[in-house]
């Protein structure tokens, strides 16, 4: 079977319903990562193009649709499958390893849909298989947090279904290609995509669920859904102008949270939500430069953000809590997760010659091409914004800091590998971006390291930090306590319901007062029409039989008003 | 085989097809009863279901094309003599009907074992017969007056069919009470209409009244006849608001009985107002009398939203189904009320597909039945895992129900959807979405029920098998492990199904366009035109 007849997402899918069938321990972790590096090398090979074309309803779905955009994302998928696989070693447990391999084959499979109904299908499929990394944790909590999350993940699925049915009636076409705002049709599918990409007041999801799975089930969910959204967004809507405005927003009101929040997973899942952000600006600028920005941007922050939730997972796993107030001083014991961390933490903050610094100035720089100052300035104090809560708030919190006087083990060999590769991948990329700008859909014609931009970058952070400094000296930074900071989801956990709740009583009431009315209004009328028979008797002991016949009544009376006024 | 050419001529087997598929369930029915012997019922019950499958199945096969077949009973050329009459909208019903028959058995006998002393077992296979024989007739026959004759077989024996399930549960006495009251008022609307068509114009065979109808031109009389007939239909159908029997009637029934009626019973009764709707009534005339939209389309839009919004509340997964069952009417509803062919087809494919779906559900609710002794969502909690291979097919039912791509349940959703946005109806389309979710809700509390929660000892009751009234104990009391073979064979040839006919479209599709077009097309009258 050649490369180009197999779809690669059947390579996870086949895997992950064999994987159970395999004996424990070795051979299933083996293929958990043998499999990611096959499918890399296969979408390396692969051709481009429309490939593998099948039919389904009358509608040809295309399995494989090869392209620059689709083909960088799949290969980071890959990656990050083989990256976080490898990470998750350890794991004993087959559901939370099925998962990872149907949720990576999903992400991977509507990266190549050529078309929306299988977009849709693994659209559904990243929800269905990401739940159980959520309900691995085995906890009501995390059960209840499942929940939630599947609730608005299936919703999005079926707002985007909903989407797709419309336009195929506008446009008799299902191909996934770039559409414009303007019918309902659209908005349905962009907010599908919104929903994913967590835009602001539609984010909640986002840092509910993804600090309550388990250490492994973070770092693979990190990695997937959100940047679907992206790529989808990228393919469909490129330069809708509305996309800057929402990811400016994006990449603001996270930081805000972050910075008082005390669990680093959950700092992180904020700081995830901020850089997704900047990705958003990209497609909404939407020229070929901003598209490479976004793309390469999602490339290395998989990367950088894979490795600060794996540094922070193995702090977990060692000493069972990523609580800011519970942790410091563990660079002691764990100098190499320490060393990781900073790292990622370095990417995040975009320094000089880390990833996220050659990715984010694309971006940025076009941004300032297109002279839109405001936006260019919401952006900078974000970028600041993340240096503050991901670039040193996390590291600085869980490895320095005061001593919490834990001594943890370093992290076991199979985490510190998948920590130092994607260690290394950071700085490749910062080092030497080359290979990267040549796998972007666009020609790139942009050099990060001009004296200026080094410099600007610099004067940038280290203001910033010196601001950290300055706060945690006169003691003004928030301090790290324990305590439940309230979100927008509030408002439809606690708020709406309340308001429901009264509602429906009050509903329940009405309702009760109307059928209250309707039995005694029905009732004297049968009382009426059985007057000569002694209704009573007979009416309390048969009323539901009588009321049937009583409805039967009425519908002949009605249907007989209805075909004598037609006019016939 | 026209009017004319009727008489003398030889007949093959092939030629009596029409009649056999009635006759074969109808003669079992009494020769069951005169040998008196529960497994010679068994075998008669399989022999006469096999061969009216055999014969619809061969049946559809010659009219799938378009066209009709008309037989006049016993040579008596119609409209004078009966006449059979069977093209692709009924042969279709036809095989679903005995399809549903065949399925059904094999599974009946341990179920029936179980909930029904065995001394009755005789009868209760001869009314199953009987019922089949009416339901079978109610579709083949082309003769409006034989529609009622047959209605009122089926019902009556489905009335003593229901009550059996007083052995296991005493309000299955009401449940028969009130579906043999609402029934027969049913029954006697239709009839009261057709005695006013008869009145009318002089005849009773379908073809010919609607060439006289046509002639005649709307008068009071025939709308008035029309009026009785429809709301008649309906309460057989079980159309909201006149549907308080169904749940009854379905969730205290015995398991088996259940998931025969759920497959069969409404859906001769949709097949039977589609037939007087659009051929004996043409459809211009019904949509000239405004009830498309002002009946139909209002019962239908209340059926799909408030009938899944009860089956949300309900703590019993039988009668979760039934109503569950009463929204999906609503559907089958709205493809009528839609008036074009993709309406239609939708509604003809969902009878199919619904049939198999819903039969699949309660035939998973009577194989826990047969375990925990009821379908409490309390006393079934965690079954799943104790009963692996029964309960997957009940995912793929659930799945299928919801209507989830690659199952039979999105085929028709998706051409009802889009045929409310041919017609212009978004709003339908939106409320079928939206009722859609509702049974997602549905679906997941039974998952969850049957999976995540644990298994609650203190309400679950051990199933207790009827050894007092009759039946060996031994061989029935085993309540631990999956559902025995028996069971498990068909629910999973439905569960397959469900999956089949949700890829391959080609059976179920082609003939519910073709009957669909043919439908729409109104009578072809006395003309001759039959193949």
């Amino acid at each position: 079977m050649g490369a180009d007849t197999f779809p690669t997402a059947f390579l996870f899918l086949v895997a992950g319903c064999i994987l159970p069938l395999l004996p424990r321990g070795l051979p299933r972790a083996a293929l958990l990562i043998a499999v990611p590096v096959i499918a890399a090398g296969q979408v390396l090979a692969v051709p481009a193009g429309g490939h593998l074309e099948s039919e389904l309803f009358g509608f040809t779905l295309q399995l494989m649709r090869v392209d620059a955009l689709s083909r960088v994302f799949a290969l980071i998928f890959c990656i990050a499958a083989f990256l976080g696989n490898l990470y998750a070693w350890h794991v004993r447990d087959p559901v939370q390893q099925t998962a990872a391999l149907l949720y990576a084959g999903s992400a991977i499979g509507a990266v190549f849909a050529g078309d929306l109904v299988t977009l849709f299908i693994y659209w559904e499929g990243t929800a269905l298989a990401s739940v159980f990394l959520i309900w691995a944790r085995r906890t009501p909590g995390a059960f209840h947090t499942g929940m939630r999350y599947l609730a608005i993940q299936i919703g999005s699925g079926v707002l985007l279904l909903a989407g797709v049915i419309l336009l195929h009636r506008e446009t008799q076409s299902i191909a996934f290609d770039r559409m414009t705002l303007g019918s309902l049709a659209t908005w349905l599918i962009f907010i599908a995509f919104g929903i994913k990409c967590a835009f602001p007041l539609l984010h909640n999801w986002l840092q509910d669920s993804y600090p309550a799975a388990t250490v492994t089930g973070t770092v693979i969910l990190s990695a997937f859904t959100t940047k679907l959204a992206v790529y989808s967004l990228a393919r469909g809507f490129p330069g809708t102008e509305i996309l800057i405005y929402i990811g400016t927003l994006m990449t603001i009101f996270p930081i805000f949270f972050a910075e008082i929040e005390n669990d680093l997973r959950r700092v992180l899942a904020y700081s995830l939500n901020n850089q997704l952000g900047f990705m958003v600006v990209g497609i909404g600028i939407g020229t070929e430069m901003a598209l490479n920005g976004t793309v390469s941007h999602a490339f290395a922050h998989i990367l950088y953000k894979a490795l600060l939730f794996m540094s922070v997972g193995a702090v977990l796993f060692r000493t069972g809590t990523s609580k800011a107030s519970e942790l410091g001083g563990l660079y002691r014991t764990m100098p190499l997760t320490a060393l990781c961390c900073v790292i990622g933490a370095a990417s995040i903050s975009a320094f000089p010659l880390f990833s996220g610094f050659v990715t984010k100035s694309l971006i940025l720089h076009e941004v300032e091409v297109a002279h839109m100052t405001v936006i260019w300035l919401g952006l900078v104090f974000a970028s600041a914004g993340v240096l503050s809560h991901s670039g040193i708030k996390v590291p600085y919190f869980a490895f320095f800091a005061h001593d919490s006087g834990r001594r943890p083990a370093e992290a076991p060999p199979h985490m510190l590998l998948a920590m130092g590769l994607t260690a290394f991948l950071c700085v490749f990329i910062g080092v030497h971006p080359g290979p990267l700008y040549e796998l972007l859909p666009y020609p790139v014609h942009y050099d990060a390291y001009t004296v200026p931009h080094v410099v600007g970058q610099l004067e940038l952070l280290l203001f910033a930090m010196l601001a950290f400094c300055v706060l945690m000296r006169t003691g003004i930074h928030p301090p790290e306590v324990r305590a439940v900071n309230l979100d927008f989801d509030w408002t439809y956990r606690r708020f709406i319901p309340s308001i429901l709740t009264r509602v429906l009583d009050a509903a329940a009431g009405a309702s009760d007062v109307a059928t209250g009315w309707l039995r005694s209004r029905g009732r004297s009328f049968a009382d009426h029409l059985y007057h000569s028979r002694g209704p009573e008797n007979l009416l309390g002991r048969s009323w539901p039989t009588g009321s049937m016949a009583l409805f039967i009544v009425g519908v002949l009376v009605w249907v007989l008003i209805i075909t004598f006024l037609s006019g016939l | 085989m026209a009017a004319g050419a009727a008489e003398h001529v030889s007949r093959t087997l092939a030629d009596h097809l029409p009649i056999l598929v009635v006759l074969a369930p109808f003669v079992a029915a009494p020769v069951a009863v005169v040998i008196g012997n529960r497994n010679a019922a068994r075998t008669l019950a399989v022999l006469a279901t096999v061969i009216s499958l055999v014969a619809s199945w061969l049946l559809l096969r010659q009219v799938v094309g378009g066209g009709y077949i008309s037989y006049p009973i016993g040579g008596w050329p119609p409209p004078i003599g009966i006449e059979y009459r069977i093209d692709a909208a009924n042969a279709f019903v036809l095989l679903l009907i005995s399809a549903i028959g065949t399925v059904f058995l094999p599974y009946a006998f341990r179920s029936l074992d179980h909930e029904i002393p065995w001394r009755n077992h005789t009868l209760v296979y001869c009314c199953y017969l009987l019922c089949l024989s009416g339901l079978l007739g109610i579709v083949a026959t082309g003769d409006g007056f034989n529609v009622f004759v047959f209605l009122e077989i089926s019902s009556l024996s489905t009335y003593i069919l229901v009550s059996q399930g007083c052995y296991r549960d005493k309000r299955a006495l009401t449940a028969a009470y009130d579906y043999l009251i609402m029934g027969t008022i049913g029954a006697v609307f239709f009839v009261i209409g057709l005695g006013m068509l008869y009145m009318m114009t002089g005849t009773l065979n379908m073809a010919d009244l609607a060439d006289r109808i046509a002639a005649q031109g709307p008068n009071r009389t025939l709308l008035a006849a029309f009026a009785f007939i429809v709301v008649g239909v309906s309460l057989k159908v079980a159309i909201f608001p006149l549907h308080m029997w169904l749940p009854y009637a379905y969730s205290h029934a015995p398991s088996a009985v259940t998931v025969f009626l759920s497959a069969t019973a409404t859906k001769a009764s949709i097949y039977v107002l589609l037939r007087f709707l659009f051929s004996v009534f043409q459809p211009e005339f019904v949509v000239a009398t405004l009830t498309p939209q002002a009946v139909l389309l209002p019962l239908a839009i209340a059926a799909m939203v408030v009938m899944s919004f009860v089956a949300v509340f309900q703590t019993d997964l039988k009668r979760m189904l039934a109503y569950s069952s009463l929204a999906h009417v609503g559907y089958l509803l709205l493809g009528v009320a839609l008036m074009n062919v993709d309406g239609l087809s939708a509604t003809i494919i969902h009878l199919f597909n619904h049939g198999i779906t819903k039969a699949l559900l309660f035939m998973g609710a009577g194989a826990l039945v047969l375990r925990v002794g009821s379908t409490f969502y309390d006393d079934i909690a965690g079954l799943g895992r104790s009963m692996p291979v029964m309960s997957a097919a009940m995912v793929i039912g659930g799945l299928s129900l919801v209507g989830v791509p690659g199952t039979a349940g999105f085929v028709s959703k998706w051409l009802l959807v889009q045929a409310s946005f041919e017609r212009g109806w978004t709003f339908a389309a939106v409320l079928v979405v939206a009722s859609t979710l509702l049974t997602v809700v549905n679906m997941w509390r039974v998952f969850e029920v049957l999976y995540i929660r644990s298994p609650n000892p203190g309400s679950q009751r051990q199933s207790q098998p009827l050894t007092s009234a009759g039946g060996p104990a031994g061989r029935i009391a085993d309540t631990t492990g999956d559902a025995p073979l028996m069971m498990l064979v068909p629910i999973w040839i439905l569960a397959i199904a469900c999956i089949w006919f949700g890829i391959d479209t080609g059976l179920t599709l082609g003939s519910a366009q073709v009957a669909a077009e043919s439908l729409l097309s109104g009578s072809l009258g006395m003309a001759d035109g039959a193949i």
